[in-house]
């Protein structure tokens, strides 16, 4: 059984058109990511149901939910599909017991994959059960709507920003749960997000969409590199790259990791408590990475790779130049100035040294 | 006993009319309130305006069509006599009709807005947990909207009580039939018997007051969606 899903859509509403064709892959998280007005939610309203295209083709992981040229169109509540709103939307005629019972209750026991305790115990909502939706507050009603929503073992989970309405404590609050998830279950989710950094913690294969039509559609690592997109303009532009645990410097604090590829650079960097083993994924900002033409040891940086400049382009700053680099298999883009690019006399396939002055540990 | 046995009979005809009105229009209020909350459809205008014709219109005028429509010679009429039911003109039936059809806007009203006021949201998220459409309708919209139905209860009981004018017009004045209380009062304000009118009026007037405090104050502790 092929295990991917398929979107074809096409939809009209007003001066707006959603025109995708999307591949997911069929496990995993894949963000659906743009600006507001880009189609991100029209595609996932599409994918339960909840909203007709005038054209489509739905394929879950072998099985047909829509095919607009059959005639076929599976009702939302056939479709076994989970959704978290922005907003929870609780019933708040419902305790939180009775919210997480409510699609439990309608599918056959046979199909339930996931238990109530399991639930509770991923979101950590197990002393809130009878407590009524309104005594919640934003972080916790939005984890007991992510948990209502797996209860429903759904083969497909769908999250429309279910950060965006939280403020940056509560945010910081549910994102370890939602990564507990991608860990520990293995259901496909497909998450829309207009935050870089929440795409660039959870998911493993991106969407750009402009405008209704998806711009790039590829793993996170490649898609966030590719200076061609949008999103290598902006000062927020870095790269995701995975990394293993392979050394603990204790004098010093610090752990060392290795990054991906056949004998990958390695990076060193300090944080409380790291398993060695462990594979943890590293965002690196463009704007952190500076260039040399040596191996300059007198400085307090402490992360020196050699890499090649593959090539660069302009960005929404005329005085700066975003630089895509090769270090041993691995893409570091760095954000400099035009000045520097022609000091240093950057040309394709030249040897360089990239100096990062930070690594940001994506949990 | 300030009532007499005609009073009392009339204020049990106007309760049992009444609840039996309420009963009835909460039956075909609901579906009716649905559809206006919901539909897109051009009729949604039309439909809607004529539920709440009885709001505007003189009790007389609708009295006037109803007594047309239900008499021998109308289309309700001809088609209560093909049933075998007879003319239903000056009996309790056609109170209930009448009532049915004056006191409809009161109930369709608070009806559609608590429909209304629950929005899409709710449904979506029942779709998604894989409630179908009726199941939604029990499980989710009916004790969403439950202090829509109370108002629309309460308005519409109460505002049967309240009719003169239609029952006058098609039930006449029949004791134990179609004699409501509000006749009985007329009836003894023309004979000139205020004491018994006095009474009977107070009791409308306690009754009306009581329901309409139920309302208010039942309004206050009201929650919304969350």
């Amino acid at each position: 059984m092929p295990s991917q899903i398929l979107a074809r859509l096409n939809l009209a509403r007003g001066d707006f058109t959603l025109d995708v064709d999307l591949q997911l892959p069929g496990r995993g998280v894949s963000a659906l990511f743009g600006h507001s007005g880009s189609g991100k939610t029209s595609c996932l309203r599409c994918l339960a149901g909840l909203e007709r295209a005038s054209s489509a083709y739905i394929e879950v992981n072998g099985e047909v939910w829509e095919d607009s040229a059959q005639g076929y169109f599976l009702a939302p509540h056939k479709r076994p599909v989970g959704y978290v709103f922005q907003e929870a939307s609780l019933f708040p005629h419902l305790s939180v017991r009775g919210n997480l019972e409510f699609g439990w209750r309608r599918i056959a026991s046979a199909e339930r994959k996931v238990s109530l305790e399991h639930a509770c115990d991923l979101l950590g909502i197990a002393p809130l059960l009878e407590r009524r939706p309104s005594t919640l507050s934003g972080g916790e009603a939005q984890r007991v709507g992510i948990a209502r929503a797996l209860l429903s073992s759904p083969r497909l989970l769908l999250m429309d920003e279910p950060l965006a309405a939280l403020d940056a404590p509560r945010k910081r609050e549910i994102l370890p749960y939602l990564e507990r998830l991608h860990d520990e279950l293995d259901i496909p989710v497909v998450y829309v997000s207009h935050a870089q950094d929440e795409v660039a913690r959870l998911a493993d294969h991106l969407v750009l969409l402009e405008q209704g039509q998806a711009l790039a559609s590829g793993p996170i690592g490649e898609t966030l590199a590719r200076l061609d997109l949008p999103l290598a303009q902006g000062e927020d532009a870095g790269v995701v790259l995975e990394g293993v645990v392979v050394g603990h410097d204790p004098h010093y604090e610090l752990f060392d990791l290795r990054l991906t590829g056949n004998d990958g650079p390695r990076l060193r960097i300090a944080h409380p408590a790291l398993v060695v083993g462990t594979t943890l994924r590293l965002k690196v900002q463009a704007r952190d990475v500076s260039l040399a033409l040596a191996a300059d040891s007198a400085s307090s940086i402490l992360n020196r790779l050699p890499v090649q400049v593959r090539e660069w382009r302009s960005t929404d700053n005329p005085a700066h130049v975003l630089v895509s680099l090769d270090a041993a298999g691995n893409t570091l883009l760095a954000r400099i100035t035009r000045y520097s690019a022609d000091q240093l006399d950057l040309h394709p396939g030249q040897a360089l040294w990239a100096q990062i002055k930070s690594v940001a540990l994506l949990g | 006993m300030p009532l007499d046995a005609n009073d009392l009979g009339a204020v049990w005809l106007t309760v049992k009319l009444a609840s039996l009105t309420t009963l009835i229009l909460l039956v075909i209020g609901t579906p009716i309130a649905w559809w206006l909350a919901r539909t897109h459809s051009w009729l949604r205008g039309p439909i809607g305006a004529v539920v709440a014709l009885p709001l505007v219109l003189p009790p007389t005028v609708i009295g006037f069509y109803l007594l047309i429509a239900l008499g021998p010679h109308g289309w309700i009429g001809q088609a209560t006599q093909a049933l075998g039911l007879g003319s239903v003109v000056f009996s309790f039936t056609g109170l209930v009709i009448g009532s049915v059809v004056y006191s409809m806007p009161f109930v369709v009203q608070p009806l559609q807005n608590a429909f209304s006021a629950i929005g899409q949201r709710p449904l979506e998220v029942a779709a998604t947990l894989r409630a179908g459409p009726w199941d939604t309708f029990i499980h989710v919209v009916l004790p969403l909207a439950r202090p829509g139905f109370v108002t629309a209860s309460i308005l519409g009981f109460a505002h049967t009580v309240g009719e003169f004018g239609v029952v006058l017009m098609i039930g006449g004045n029949i004791p134990d039939k179609t004699r409501v209380v509000s006749v009985q009062i007329f009836d003894h304000v023309e004979a000139m018997a205020y004491p018994q009118a006095h009474w009977l009026a107070g009791v409308m007037l306690v009754f009306s007051f009581l329901v309409l405090l139920m309302l208010y104050a039942g309004r206050r502790g009201k929650s919304g969606w969350s």
